[in-house]
């Protein structure tokens, strides 16, 4: 037996800004609408069969889905680099890390992924590890190396 | 950047928004829905492909709005969005309606929320011209069973379309107003909108 759902626009309501900023971080500001009409037009046709143990994650797959998607009909084209994506100008105080952001991009793919899913996407090890098919072990791994790559570029 | 973090990203909130309301307003949802506001209260008008599903006091599943979107989630599919465009019919319809201007609807409706009984009972009831009523009694014998005048009160009761199917045109043989799926005070406000002059 199935358990009802709650309708798709509070599940949209509660994860859009969620997927947008990691959209936004992946493929640009330009390109995230697409990216994210794209991610909840598949996340509503696969909706009733979704697990509601995690609906975080899973939209999350979707969106990493989605963004590799673009990156590939990118590669095809072969649209010349050099449009990173914009980001924003740290504001406030505050001191922000957006900057790092344009260079997550440079990473080998793995590094990449495994970057923007823990921390633009928020995931857990184990929910990187999940949406990219690989262990938590590796997905940590990935993300510490990408880290200290993000790092030492910096410092040098 | 942190030893063993980053901090996400920014991201301006309203673009977020504007995405999510875009996707609402086009991607094929299995049930586009809105909210209507009436003179006699705020109503979840309901569509699918087919037509309008339901038309509902949003206090009608005693949770608000949430409960009463809930209930169609449960009973046709919870591929629902929030499309207002998609109603803005309805809303034409019901507005003319009550500012007296609109004495029958000309909308598509979808009986997918009515059993076979019901069904019968609701369509009988949607001949009732604007400005009459009938009896239980009497829609119970067009819904093809004369002696079944209080399933079809239950019938009417379990209406998932009121106003538009107007079920408030149906009261007792002896002119009692009995009972409304919207409260007896609604029931009233209808009847007096279409100049139905009540008993005592």
């Amino acid at each position: 037996m199935l358990v009802p759902q709650e309708p798709f626009q509070r599940f949209l309501d509660a994860h859009r800004d969620h997927v947008w900023r990691f959209l936004v971080t992946c493929v640009g500001r330009d390109a995230a609408d697409d990216a994210f009409q794209e991610t909840f037009l598949a996340a509503l046709r696969a909706y009733p069969r979704m697990r509601p143990d995690n609906p975080r994650a899973w939209v999350l797959t979707i969106a990493h889905r989605k963004a590799l998607d673009h990156f590939r009909a990118r590669t095809r084209h072969a649209v010349p680099v050099g449009d990173l994506p914009e980001v924003p100008a740290p504001e406030g105080p505050e001191p922000r890390d957006d900057g790092v952001w344009a260079r997550v991009h440079a990473l080998p793919p793995k590094q990449r992924a495994a970057v923007l899913l823990r921390f633009a996407g928020d995931l857990t090890h184990a929910e990187v590890g999940a949406a990219m098919g690989t262990s938590e072990e590796a997905a940590r791994r990935n993300a510490f190396e990408g880290l200290r790559t993000l790092r030492e570029e910096m410092t040098s | 950047m942190n030893e063993d973090r980053l901090a996400p990203p920014t991201f301006d909130p309203a673009d977020a928004a504007a995405a999510a309301a875009r996707f609402a307003a086009t991607a094929p949802a299995d049930v586009h829905y809105a909210l209507v506001d009436s003179p006699i209260g705020t109503l979840v008008a309901a569509a699918t492909p087919r037509g309008l599903v339901t038309l509902s006091y949003e206090d009608r599943r005693g949770g608000g709005t949430d409960a009463v979107l809930d209930w169609v989630a449960a009973k046709l599919s919870p591929r629902m969005l929030e499309a207002p465009a998609k109603l803005d019919g309805v809303r034409r319809e019901l507005d003319e309606y009550f500012e007296g201007r609109r004495r029958a609807f000309d909308l598509p409706i979808d009986w997918a929320l009515t059993g076979d009984f019901t069904r019968r009972v609701l369509k009988a009831t949607a001949a009732i011209p604007f400005g009459q009523v009938s009896t239980y009694g009497a829609v119970a014998a067009e819904a093809g069973n004369p002696k079944a005048s209080r399933a079809a009160g239950r019938a009417l009761g379990a209406n998932p379309i009121p106003i538009v199917v107007p079920c408030h045109r149906v009261i007792g043989t002896n002119g009692r107003l009995t009972g409304y799926t919207g409260g007896l005070d609604r029931k009233i406000a209808l009847l007096e909108l279409e100049g139905i002059v009540l008993p005592g």
